[in-house]
């Protein structure tokens, strides 16, 4: 996301809401999923948003059934699966894995999570998300969980940065948002804050609660000192201004309440709706047919 | 007079002044020098200076240096000149800069960054000259002067 434009950003999501796609656009093309990390929500909508176009679907979602269990290393995987498909969609527990892969590669590869770097069509999802909520992305976000190693929050807070947005971060201790990232998304444009979570309740007109990335920890002791360090209700937010809405790439744990499902604030399942019309731009845009 | 007699002058080749002193050996091993190259090397370490106090000074015998090979040693010392040596003359001298992407020098200081498992060279773009900041074009990480010199 660092790299993208804010007329290529609204490009995409422009493309996404007039939704001018047909069922046989992507008739005859093939996208290779090769996830070397769990995924439900990524790989299923990726591969929806494919089908939906009309295209093809091969790929994994389990590291042990490649050739990498056989020593193969990426590079020559990507080699190989660029000669099937017409795009890759890679997640991989490497950073840096999905550049790698977009240079060996002869088709167009899609980052769909490179261990804490990057998430951009998560970023596009919730960026997407919030421009249908308040019709604007100028807006006052309150990232509240683990900002050291959630991959959404880094892409999504240079996305909003690009947008001018006021960037508000909540975090328990230890999991905060690096000094270095904080400077940069300053320097593209965001307005950053540290604040309490009960500050980002009160002044923020979105809620990105994160999960803590327990997959990510060096030691499982510095993991259990911020389990369950924080945890969105619907009395946390009873005092919230009227068009607070409360967002979360997914999967959750216990960082929101189900009951705030309930509550109109709650907007991270139409989130998940709203990743279908976005990766479905982002690969008819990517093979040309838009 | 004294530094003439420590280091002596040289016919033909490349001298590289005013480098921060304690890191000759360090650009020597940057330049991959001289393993290999079959040229005559001068290192001189801790030569007084009236810029610097001390400093270091490497000289290369019968090989002219490119600016591209040089400019990589500005990681470790920004001061450094160049100075092309030619029949006992010094006919070219300019001082190293650092160039826009570093190259086949340093590892990435993230341990989980992907080109510690792949065959790839890391390759690192300039974020800032003054201190010196590099990004690692895979994982995007920043590194810093204190990591940069900790490789050496």
């Amino acid at each position: 996301m660092r790299e993208m434009s804010r007329e290529e950003i609204e490009h995409i999501l422009n493309t996404a809401e007039r939704a001018e796609f047909r069922g046989d656009m992507l008739q005859g093309r093939v996208m290779c999923t090769l996830f070397f990390e769990p995924s439900t929500r990524t790989r299923l909508s990726f591969e929806a948003a494919m089908k939906r176009l009309g295209g093809e679907v091969v790929g994994f979602s389990k590291p042990g059934a490649a050739s990498l269990s056989k020593g193969e290393n990426l590079t020559d995987t990507i080699r190989t699966v660029s000669c099937y498909s017409d795009v890759i969609v890679l997640r991989h527990p490497r950073e840096g894995a999905a550049r790698l892969a977009a240079e060996v590669s002869d088709v167009p590869v899609i980052n769909a999570g490179d261990g804490s770097n990057q998430h951009p069509t998560q970023a596009l999802t919730d960026l997407y998300t919030i421009r249908k909520e308040h019709g604007t992305l100028r807006v006052r976000v309150a990232m509240v969980g683990d900002l050291k190693y959630a991959r959404t929050v880094r892409s999504l807070g240079h996305g909003l940065a690009k947008f001018g947005a006021r960037i508000m971060l909540s975090s328990p201790p230890g999991l905060e948002m690096s000094p270095e990232l904080m400077e940069e998304l300053e320097g593209m444009g965001a307005r950053v804050e540290v604040c309490s979570l009960e500050e980002a309740v009160e002044r923020a007109e979105v809620l990105y609660v994160t999960r803590i990335q327990k997959e990510r920890f060096p030691d499982p002791e510095e993991y259990r000192k911020v389990q369950g360090a924080y945890r969105i209700t619907p009395e946390l937010l009873e005092g919230a201004p009227q068009n607070l809405v409360v967002l979360h790439p997914l999967p959750r744990v216990d960082e929101i309440s189900p009951e705030v499902d309930h509550t109109p604030r709650a907007r991270y399942f139409h989130q998940v709706r709203n990743s279908i019309p976005v990766r479905m731009a982002v690969l008819a845009l990517l093979l040309g047919v838009v | 007079m004294e530094q003439d007699i420590r280091v002596r002058k040289i016919k033909d080749g490349t001298v590289i002044d005013h480098i921060t002193a304690g890191q000759a050996l360090n650009v020597l091993r940057i330049l991959n020098l001289p393993s290999g190259s079959g040229a005559t090397v001068t290192v001189a370490m801790n030569v007084p200076s009236r810029k610097a106090g001390v400093k270091d000074i490497v000289k290369v015998e019968g090989r002219e240096l490119r600016s591209e090979e040089v400019d990589r040693i500005a990681l470790l010392a920004p001061e450094a000149t160049i100075n092309i040596v030619r029949n006992y003359r010094v006919v070219e001298k300019k001082k190293v800069s650092i160039p826009e992407m570093v190259e086949g020098v340093l590892g990435c200081a993230n341990p989980n960054c992907i080109t510690h498992v792949e065959p790839v060279k890391p390759r690192f773009r300039v974020e800032s000259r003054k201190p010196i900041r590099l990004r690692c074009i895979y994982c995007e990480r920043i590194m810093c002067e204190g990591e940069i010199a900790g490789q050496f």
